[in-house]
């Protein structure tokens, strides 16, 4: 497998939460080759399963989120530039002179333009530019613009995936189709496995306006461990090394009342004989990851979660290293190996 | 196939290549200071059509193209250098940055960036939205706190790939857009160097010299030391120039317009220009159909500051190409207004060459 390929294609996709259809299909595509049922829900959370040898077997499901964070359009003004909305956590300040592709009844290229620096008066400095005050310049007449798009149309970000120097990968919406790239690394490493217990593979949507996909397929799924595969805070300057991880050291291990003690122990145990690198990632409360909605879904799931290290979160060059992505699929892979659900 | 037919397929064929050499130009990296590369490639394609190449000591290129009768002497002007940035030392396992030309700090977040001769790429990033405190997300974030990744392990990595002082340009390919839209960085002048190249390849009777300058952006540097070599009777600077005619900015404020046509300059902040010559243009450009407007507001400068006040003073014009997002890797430019600027351009010539010089009466 082309991993380095696979990402990119991942990542150039588009899938805003609550618009992931599409998507769907090229993951669903990919599922299949490796397991041996694929089931798409209603919601567009796709299901794969891939069974163990146990004529009475426990269920893991391992999840990564897919949905990417986006705009949506709001109104059009009387010059042809459109207004926006944004869909999932978006800091205002990153979108200045950014590429985007409007999704009407075609796809167009547009950019986020602002009033020039130079016509700004002084009630404005030292204020952030506000989303309000931004709109997409799509190089075309009002009558063209209103022609082929429409309110509530979606906007994604146009991706420009660039490697970097020691295998780290930059591009959009890391967060979290390098979940899904891990997903798919799982799924392979799983063909030459005789594991025990049977593994629900799944790919959920709209984790990034509240955790719903998760919560639709803990719900149906009905597993015994669930493994949630997401991203962590890559070290940047002024975050704590408590919260934010080099890349390229391994996996991010949550630990916190979110997570189940006994299994995150165990794939401690593992890594650590294995030889996989981890890092403890401390959360107090909510993990802000599908962990929080799986942990009490009916009568309450163990849960583990396992986070790639990404720099830059929500912006259009997240960054990450491919060496994690690896750790993260190994690790999960060991644990299905173990055995471990009594 | 009739003539006319004929002549639409030809003149396509040289739109599209002109089209080609701007998008070239403008992916070429070359910050004020750091012009080689740009400077390499204009004169590649310019060579056979001049009579003599001159490169002088900041790096500008005085191209000569010899006249019929050489009476007089114009000098066409447009500026290689683009804004861009310079490493200035390190943070850990980042770059530290300044600016080279006037950048607005809020379009720096979140953009990719070529590195140096090697072209390293890098990205600047920003502290995740999750983790900045509520007085910090509706602060700006200033240059002094932002860095340049380009994935290195340490700073000792650093300092042998990215010495400090490496030049680093946007990354951003052209894309064409919309209706006739272009999306390029380094508009502001690579298209003035496009329109150069093109009227580097007419004779006239009168000598012309096409300047290449350099490090315009850092205050107008290189076109302080062409005139007078060139020592020039009348002088055309070429530019991309500012469009504000955007959302949340009232139309008093729209310096041009997009798809306005070429722009003329009566003043700015580098120069009150010559009303006869101002008029001269005015008179072809309505004579010859070609669509233009005046630059409404007086802000911004180029090259004709210092070309005016050279020698004994030059009698100088600026026709420029709106461009939106100015100084922006996402700079926005209409095709039409790109073709409407280099048809003026060779019609002044044209109109200076049959008047034997620009007539005052």
């Amino acid at each position: 497998m082309d991993i380095i390929k696979l990402l990119e294609q991942l990542s150039m996709q588009n899938g805003v939460s609550g618009f992931e259809k599409q998507l769907s299909e090229f993951i669903a595509s990919e599922f299949r080759q490796h397991c041996d049922e694929v089931q798409v829900d209603h919601f567009y959370n796709v299901i794969g399963l891939k069974r163990g040898y146990s004529t009475n077997p426990k269920k893991i499901m391992i999840t990564a989120h897919y949905d990417e964070i986006g705009l949506i359009v709001t109104s059009i003004d009387e010059q042809g530039f459109v207004k926006f909305s944004n869909i999932g956590g978006i800091d205002s300040k990153i979108l200045m002179a950014q590429e985007v592709i409007v999704h009407g009844s075609e796809e167009l290229f547009g950019i986020i333009g602002a009033k020039p620096p130079h016509l700004l008066d002084e009630s404005q400095a030292g204020i952030a530019v506000k989303l309000e005050d931004m709109c997409i310049d799509l190089g075309m007449s009002v009558e063209s613009v209103k022609a082929k798009i429409s309110i509530g149309d979606t906007i994604t970000f146009k991706a420009y995936p660039t490697e970097l120097k020691n295998s780290l990968y930059s591009s959009k919406s890391l967060d979290n189709r390098s979940g899904v790239l891990t997903l798919i690394m799982i799924l392979e490493q799983l063909k030459g496995i005789n594991h025990r217990d049977d593994v629900y593979i799944i790919a959920t949507v709209q984790e990034e306006v509240g955790l719903r996909g998760a919560e639709m397929v803990a719900y149906s799924t009905k597993p015994d461990l669930a493994i949630v595969i997401d991203v962590c805070y890559g070290d940047t300057p002024e975050v704590s090394e408590d919260e934010a991880f080099s890349l390229g050291k391994g996996v991010a291990l949550g630990v916190g009342p979110n997570l189940h003690k006994g299994y995150t122990n165990k794939a401690k145990q593992l890594a650590e004989e294995l030889g996989i690198g981890i890092h403890i990632d401390v959360n107090p409360a909510s993990t802000g990851t599908e962990a929080w909605a799986v942990q009490i879904s009916r009568t309450g799931i163990p849960t583990v979660l396992f986070s790639n290290p990404l720099r830059y979160m929500h912006t259009m060059v997240e960054t990450l290293s491919i060496k994690d992505i690896k750790a993260t699929a190994r690790l999960s892979v060991e644990l299905i190996k173990a055995g471990v659900i009594n | 196939m009739d003539s006319i037919q004929y002549n639409a397929l030809e003149q396509h064929k040289e739109e599209r290549n002109a089209i080609e050499i701007l998008k070239q130009l403008t992916e070429i990296s070359g910050v004020s200071g750091d012009e080689d590369r740009v400077q390499e490639y204009v004169c590649q394609l310019i060579k056979e059509y001049t009579d003599n190449i001159e490169i002088d000591s900041m790096g500008n290129i005085i191209a000569f193209k010899k006249g019929i009768n050489s009476k007089f002497k114009v000098m066409l002007s447009a500026h290689m250098d683009e804004v861009g940035l310079i490493i200035t030392g390190y943070k850990d396992k980042l770059l530290k940055f300044k600016s080279v030309g006037g950048i607005d700090e809020r379009i720096l977040l979140n953009k990719r960036v070529s590195v140096g001769d090697s072209k390293i790429p890098g990205v600047i990033g920003a502290k995740p939205i999750h983790l900045q405190k509520k007085a910090e997300r509706t602060k700006p974030i200033g240059i002094d706190s932002m860095f340049i990744d380009i994935g290195a392990e340490d700073k000792k990595e650093l300092e042998r790939l990215v010495p400090r002082g490496t030049f680093v340009a946007f990354d951003s390919k052209m894309v064409e857009f919309g209706e006739g839209c272009i999306k390029a960085k380094a508009l502001d002048d690579r298209v003035g160097c496009a329109i150069l190249m093109d009227m580097i390849r007419y004779k006239f009777d009168f000598d012309l010299y096409c300047c290449f300058t350099v490090q315009e952006e850092v205050g107008l540097r290189g076109s302080a030391i062409t005139t007078y070599r060139v020592e020039p009777d009348i002088a055309i600077v070429v530019e991309g120039t500012t469009c504000s005619d955007v959302a949340g900015v009232e139309e008093q404020f729209h310096t041009t317009k997009l798809k306005g046509g070429a722009a003329l300059s009566f003043m700015d902040r580098t120069t009150v220009y010559d009303k006869e010559l101002l008029d001269f243009i005015k008179n072809v450009a309505e004579s010859n159909n070609i669509k233009y407007q005046l630059k409404k507001t007086v802000s911004g400068g180029n090259d004709s500051g210092r070309i005016q006040r050279s020698l004994e003073g030059v009698r100088v014009a600026t026709i420029s190409i709106p461009c939106r997002y100015i100084h922006s890797p996402v700079s926005v430019m209409s095709k039409e207004d790109f073709f409407s600027s280099r048809e003026l351009v060779r019609a002044v010539l044209n109109e200076i060459n049959n008047k034997g010089g620009v007539n005052y009466a």
